[in-house]
């Protein structure tokens, strides 16, 4: 059972107090679950859940694109050694995994080389990735974080077992696309999060946080993704028995 | 060779280790239970899709000619890296997660173990950090040592099973205890039971890791 002597002292530490975790916080209550519920709902009211809010929104960045064009990038890359593919994509995520390094506690000189090697390993490893189970944010977020392990922390980053491709087991367009529009979607609700739990969320992932603080439900939808990333482990198990 | 997995990761544990945030052991024992539950994987998964979405939220400003520059890092040394995925398939008969394999350095066969005592057997697995992963080869029908954990224990089943006042865990269970848990763990009859157990220790805490894992495992 969680016990508040683990967290007191941050929690001092903090400029507005985080709110006490529910009791039971540790069994109950947690990202997962709220979302579950909400993952019903949708599942529901059909598809409309897709299509309204999300994408809606002014983008701020003009040269912002659509997730499943980022996976064409990376298949251009992939397939052609597309350099000015690499040149969009790079425009757009290097700054990004740069400002999640300096957030993470690099200085800006190892921030820069780690978001250029970050970039390269894209590159390298276009082949790799799967539309099917991930988005490009998410995607290039596992390797920055990966390389943030490395070069911050010092430490392996021991990954699960790879379940690589068949020739059979290429994703299928609608899963793909279904996969990159429920990204967007968690991408809109996390920006509609009121300030305060966005910011818990962000202290977990920029390794900051203590799991009580966390505990608030944000009903982030969270379920669909998790169910699609099922259903592509499903279809990729079977085609490899 | 699947068998129904009943005890899961927390989501505690799974958002830290998408996060990042966990000492080397307990990445290793999420990456081994992740290899053997599609259940964790497509969670763990889900909250790689959070860190993600919360990357888009913010930018700085890359160097003038950076992308020049990490072009030029492909042309120079990209295609060796590029081929290596080709040899990580599993092999067929493996019995143990890949990610055991890679500290193993070789399979089950490999593993040099070190008598406990009462037949019980243990490995002490190379990990950095402040938590230690060792494997456990327990005889059947035997009791599981007193191994001493101070502070959160996770312990993943490889083969065989054992019982405790939680239930039964098998192949790819995993059981979350915190030091407030009494449990004396029993082999089950009729086949050896070999887990892999990764244990923190509070004592050892120092500096920056404990303010970033201590918390979460504390659960």
């Amino acid at each position: 059972m969680l016990s508040n002597v683990d967290w007191l002292d941050e929690k001092a530490a903090w400029p507005v107090a985080p709110p006490d975790p529910p009791p039971g916080a540790g069994t109950v209550a947690f990202l997962g679950d709220a979302a579950l519920a909400r993952m019903s709902d949708t599942n529901r009211s059909g598809t409309e859940g897709a299509a309204t809010g999300a994408g809606d929104a002014a983008e701020p960045n003009a040269a912002a694109r659509a997730a499943p064009e980022w996976v064409e990038h990376v298949t251009r890359i992939r397939d052609a050694r597309d350099e000015a593919a690499f040149a969009e994509l790079f425009a757009h995520f290097a700054p990004r995994v740069k400002a999640f390094l300096i957030r993470s506690g690099a200085d800006g000189a190892l921030a820069e080389e780690c978001a250029q090697e970050v970039m390269a390993t894209l590159w390298q490893k276009a082949h790799l990735f799967d539309p099917a189970r991930a988005s490009v944010s998410t995607w290039v977020f596992t390797i920055a974080r990966n390389r943030r392990i490395d070069a911050l922390r010092r430490q392996r980053r021991p990954e699960p077992e790879d379940l690589p491709w068949g020739p059979e087991a290429e994703p299928q367009q609608e899963d793909m696309l279904a996969l990159q529009q429920d990204s967007e979607r968690l991408a809109e609700a996390l920006r509609a999060l009121p300030e305060k739990q966005r910011h818990l969320i962000e202290r977990a992932y920029f390794g900051e946080l203590s799991h009580g603080e966390i505990a608030a439900e944000t009903g982030l939808p969270l379920g669909t993704i998790k169910s699609r990333i099922r259903l592509a482990l499903d279809r990729l198990r079977h085609a490899l028995k | 060779m699947k068998t129904e997995i009943t005890h899961h990761l927390t989501p505690q544990l799974l958002m830290a280790y998408s996060a990042g945030t966990l000492p080397e052991a307990f990445d290793l024992i999420v990456a081994s239970h992740l290899s053997l539950c599609d259940a964790c994987r497509a969670e763990a998964e889900s909250y790689d899709a959070v860190g993600g979405a919360l990357m888009e939220g913010e930018t700085s400003e890359m160097s003038a000619g950076s992308l020049e520059a990490t072009l030029r890092m492909i042309r120079e040394g990209g295609a060796a890296e590029a081929d290596a995925p080709c040899a990580a398939a599993p092999p067929a008969t493996a019995e143990l997660p890949r990610p055991i394999r890679d500290y193993i350095g070789g399979d089950l066969a490999d593993v040099r173990w070190q008598g406990m005592g009462m037949g019980v057997r243990q490995a002490i697995l190379p990990v950095d950090g402040p938590a230690t992963a060792r494997l456990l080869h327990i005889p059947a029908g035997a009791e599981v040592p007193d191994h001493g954990h101070k502070g959160t224990e996770l312990t993943l089943v490889l083969k065989g099973a054992f019982r405790d006042e939680d239930g039964r865990f098998g192949p790819g269970d995993v059981e979350v205890a915190d030091e407030a848990v009494e449990h004396t763990p029993v082999a089950e009859a009729g086949e050896d039971c070999i887990c892999l157990a990764v244990t923190d220790a509070p004592l050892r805490f120092a500096g920056l890791m404990p303010r970033l894992a201590q918390p979460f495992l504390k659960i």
